[in-house]
């Protein structure tokens, strides 16, 4: 409505992006109305980038030789003080995630404790890359499996939506990319777009990227003034460089420490919980987007990583304020909407020798939504037993990540398997989408 | 394969260099590969021009700093606001001066050449010690050995505290070192310690091997046994009654030879029996003159010059010249000015925001001369100063700088950029002829005649997909 609205909402992205949160949005209007049931189908996938603790997102408290692996960074038990948040006698949630866990207690969350891509390299970036592009080997696919889905349904207009200046993989491919992102625009009257529009005809990088930032600079607008009433405030990060650097380095002994500790962590879940709404308000709006992902960096926990307290839960609080933002401003399109949280790799199931844990197997992957079947873990429990680590070191992999993935496609958006084997995972024929996810 | 001069004085100076400033194309057309050539030398690359501190001094003012946040928060005080006037004070001109080298060297070349190896090797500003060091990194492990053999630079980057701070190496202890066997008061967080693979992990994968080359599992924790002990002096050596006394100033590097892990040690089917020090020196020895070393580190140049999808050709022509001079990288670089896939006329390289801010400086003779502009438009396009988001460093592909929001706001960026200098410089098609030489195509040459104000025309220079491009 007001340019200082804009400028509000603007700002607090900038925030989020700041701490390490950022989001892309695929397909305006990726269903017609034609599509049934579909039409109002919504995917949003979180990737936790770095290698998200799976015994901490999910604590196996139950598991007899959890404690004693973990040490001082082991979650206590569910009726300690900071204890895990309880799912069944085996699992908690981290006590940071108690949106989802709420959620949980309604049926619309649950949790694959085991799942890891086909990938064991343990690198971030080749992992990264597996996870994202949905290939079995590293460097398979130069697009993501996200875009490459949409792409099987068939013919449609859609667009993806970037907040950040990076484009991810999971989102890269021949469906193009539209992007819009916080920033200080100036209104657009000048002929230099029309200008660059000419020369950049034949240019296949920077024509398509130019037309769809100025269409999405437009779209941006309108959303944004008719949303005036959902205005939050923002939230002061440091978003200039060097960034990151006020976020406390090391967790210090006494209260005071606690209070400043708890303190960043609260501001930042704040700037991701309005990256939730905000998001979310994209997502209602006639013709919104219905696909989107979300980046959550941090997540390598190498020295200091905390238990309820510390480096890790305060990702973990804002993985739980994005949830949280989405699952409460999507409203009633709560019920139609899937997300899924995934990472490249869990960690090491031993506590290492800087209270934190190293680069490891499989991990706890989220899966949240209105409309969720009800059910228990997906996938099965290794256990921590020693001969069940996987190389003596990991939680041991139950599930392959394309299979939960598969599952989710097919039932929410309703992707053929033919089209999940080849195209959008290829060559993964052998491995079965997980049924029974979505109601 | 011969290269038409004016072409080639473009080439070396737009996608070996940083950009043209105004006559360099000329200076160039003479003899672009010895133009480029004349750029090597032994005391490697240029010194950014400033008063800077030494990591150390850095090291020791930043643990000065913690002790008095450890007071203040026990009297409830916020430091917040005190860490970040440390931070401003130190790591802004540090990068402001690396950028005015860039904008204002007339040996561009060198100076790419040395931002490549400043990203192989990424330390970022994940947290305050780390921010502050950063830009000493870079000048003090970095820069002196850019011509040297690579294995003195791996060297000099693995001992630089800034390395060895950003990658956990400097509290990682080995399980059955001496300190584990000490009592006394304070020691016992040191008992409680142990291994961290980071720093080992990340030199196989990212600084010399490369991924899917070979080594196990086993061979990184092999390997973070061997650097156990390679840590940093503190700014107390007589603390813990002197039982840590190691040689080296305070913040500088030391080994500490209590956290070190006794005993051989075995990876690549070899063992390593030497003590101390020296052991984890022969591993590094021995993967600086790895072929698979050689390989990665020829993929990721060819891939820096020249293609995101580099020339078999070009790797195979910089793996060899690596491995024939054992690792010396002017022979590398001198490779790469004669190999004739570098000088393909298609540029199929996309400048990212450093790139781009850099040449359109250079274009109209300029240099930036306030962080506090310079620094936020280089985060909102998504280069952070100093802060790559892994130690993988920034990205080469253009897919991850063309995005349409990013391209957007590089048009913004022009605007603004051309309505400050425009008034200043030259006739924009002097310019424009002056940063592209043979490569101004006639459209944007035409749309820059065209143009219905000076600063529009600088916009639409720096904004073709000539310029955009390397």
């Amino acid at each position: 409505m007001t340019r200082s609205v804009d400028f509000n909402r603007r700002s607090v992205l900038a925030a989020a992006a700041g701490i390490g949160v950022s989001v892309t949005f695929l397909g305006r209007q990726a269903f017609a109305a034609t599509d049934g049931h579909l039409a109002k189908r919504k995917l949003v996938v979180i990737v936790c980038r770095g290698a998200m603790d799976g015994l901490s997102v999910s604590p196996p408290v139950g598991d007899a030789n959890y404690r004693s692996l973990r040490g001082e960074i082991a979650i206590a038990g569910f009726d300690q003080p900071g204890g895990a948040l309880k799912l069944d006698d085996t699992f908690g949630l981290h006590p940071k995630l108690q949106t989802v866990h709420a959620l949980a207690m309604k049926g619309q969350a649950r949790i694959a404790p085991a799942v890891a891509t086909p990938d064991r390299a343990r690198s971030h970036f080749e992992a990264q890359d597996v996870l994202e592009s949905g290939s079995n080997v590293v460097y398979g696919a130069s697009s993501g499996w996200l875009n490459r889905a949409m792409e099987s349904l068939g013919p449609r207009k859609m667009e993806a939506i970037s907040v950040g200046a990076q484009a991810p993989l999971i989102l890269r491919g021949k469906i193009q990319a539209a992007s819009w992102s916080p920033g200080g625009f100036k209104d657009r009257d000048t002929r230099l777009p029309g200008i660059l529009a000419d020369l950049y005809a034949h240019d296949p990088l920077l024509g398509p990227a130019l037309a769809s930032g100025l269409q999405t600079e437009a779209m941006a607008k309108t959303a944004t003034a008719s949303e005036a009433a959902m205005a939050p405030q923002p939230v002061p990060m440091a978003a200039a460089a060097p960034g990151q650097a006020m976020a406390p380095m090391q967790p210090q002994g006494g209260d005071a420490a606690a209070r400043v500790y708890a303190q960043a962590g609260r501001s930042g879940a704040q700037a991701a919980r309005t990256l939730g709404t905000t998001l979310a308000g994209f997502m209602t709006q006639p013709n919104g987007p219905q696909i989107a992902a979300i980046s959550i960096d941090g997540f390598d926990t190498h020295a200091n990583q905390g238990n309820a307290e510390g480096q890790l839960a305060n990702r973990l609080a804002y993985l739980d304020a994005v949830v949280d933002g989405l699952s409460s401003g999507l409203g009633p399109e709560w019920s139609n909407t899937v997300v899924v949280a995934a990472t490249e790799f869990g960690r090491t199931a031993r506590i290492n020798g800087t209270k934190g844990t190293d680069h490891g197997t499989a991990s706890t992957a989220l899966v949240l939504g209105g409309g969720l079947q009800r059910g228990g873990i997906i996938g099965d429990w290794p256990t921590l037993q020693q001969a069940k680590l996987f190389e003596n070191r990991d939680t041991a992999p139950t599930m392959d990540m394309r299979g939960l993935f598969k599952g989710v496609l097919a039932e929410q958006l309703g992707v053929g398997r033919g089209a999940l084997d080849t195209v959008v995972f290829p060559d993964s024929a052998g491995v079965a989408p997980a049924v029974g996810i979505v109601a | 394969m011969s290269i038409d001069p004016s072409l080639g004085a473009s080439i070396a100076v737009t996608r070996f260099g940083l950009g043209a400033r105004p006559g360099e194309i000329d200076a160039a057309r003479a003899d672009p590969k010895g133009y480029l050539k004349a750029q090597i030398r032994p005391a490697g690359a240029d010194q950014p021009v400033g008063t800077f501190q030494s990591s150390a001094a850095h090291f020791v003012a930043v643990r000065d700093y913690q002790m008095q946040r450890r007071q203040n928060l026990k009297a409830g005080v916020d430091p917040v606001q005190e860490a970040l006037k440390q931070i401003r004070a130190t790591a802004q001109p540090e990068f402001l001066g690396r950028a005015q080298l860039g904008a204002q060297t007339d040996a561009s070349f060198r100076e790419r050449w040395t931002l490549f190896w400043c990203n192989h090797f990424t330390v970022a500003s994940k947290n305050l010690e780390t921010a502050v060091l950063v830009g000493p990194f870079e000048r003090e492990a970095i820069r002196p050995h850019v011509f040297g053999r690579f294995e003195d630079l791996l060297t000099a980057s693995t001992m630089h505290p800034a390395m060895l701070l950003y990658l956990d190496q400097a509290q990682s202890i080995g399980p059955h070192s001496a300190v584990m066997s000490m009592g006394g008061p304070g020691l016992a967080r040191f008992r409680q310690s142990g291994l961290n693979e980071n720093l080992a992990r990340e030199i196989l994968e990212l600084h010399t091997l490369g991924v899917g080359s070979g080594y196990t599992q086993a061979d990184v924790t092999e390997f973070a046994r061997a650097l156990t002990g390679w840590s940093i002096q503190g700014p107390n050596a007589g603390q813990y009654g002197g039982r840590f006394a190691s040689a080296g100033e305070p913040g500088e590097f030391t080994f500490r030879e209590v956290f070190h892990e006794p005993g051989a040690r075995h990876l690549f089917g070899k063992s390593y029996n030497q003590d101390g020090i020296a052991q984890a020196g022969a591993i590094l020895h021995d993967v600086a003159g790895s072929p698979a070393t050689a390989r990665h580190l020829a993929t990721k140049i060819a891939r820096h010059f020249v293609a995101d999808d580099p020339p078999p050709a070009l790797v195979a022509r910089l793996q060899q010249a690596y491995l024939q001079s054992d690792g010396r990288l002017d022979q590398v670089a001198n490779a790469l000015i004669e190999a004739p896939e570098a000088w393909a006329p298609q540029q199929a390289k996309f400048k990212t925001p450093y790139e781009f801010l850099i040449s359109s400086y250079r274009a109209l003779g300029g240099a930036p001369d306030d962080f506090t502009k310079f620094g936020p438009v280089l985060t909102s396009l998504g280069q952070q100063p100093f802060n790559a988001p892994s130690p993988k460093g920034w990205a080469e592909e253009a897919e991850a700088w063309a995005a349409p929001d990013a391209i957007v706001r590089r048009m913004g960026w022009s605007e603004a950029f051309a309505q400050a200098t425009a008034p200043l410089g030259a006739q924009p098609m002097t310019i424009a002829q002056n940063s592209l030489g043979a490569r101004l195509t006639p459209p944007v040459a035409q749309a820059i005649a065209h143009a219905e104000s000076r600063p529009e025309a600088i916009s639409i220079l720096l904004m073709s997909p000539e310029f955009q491009r390397r």
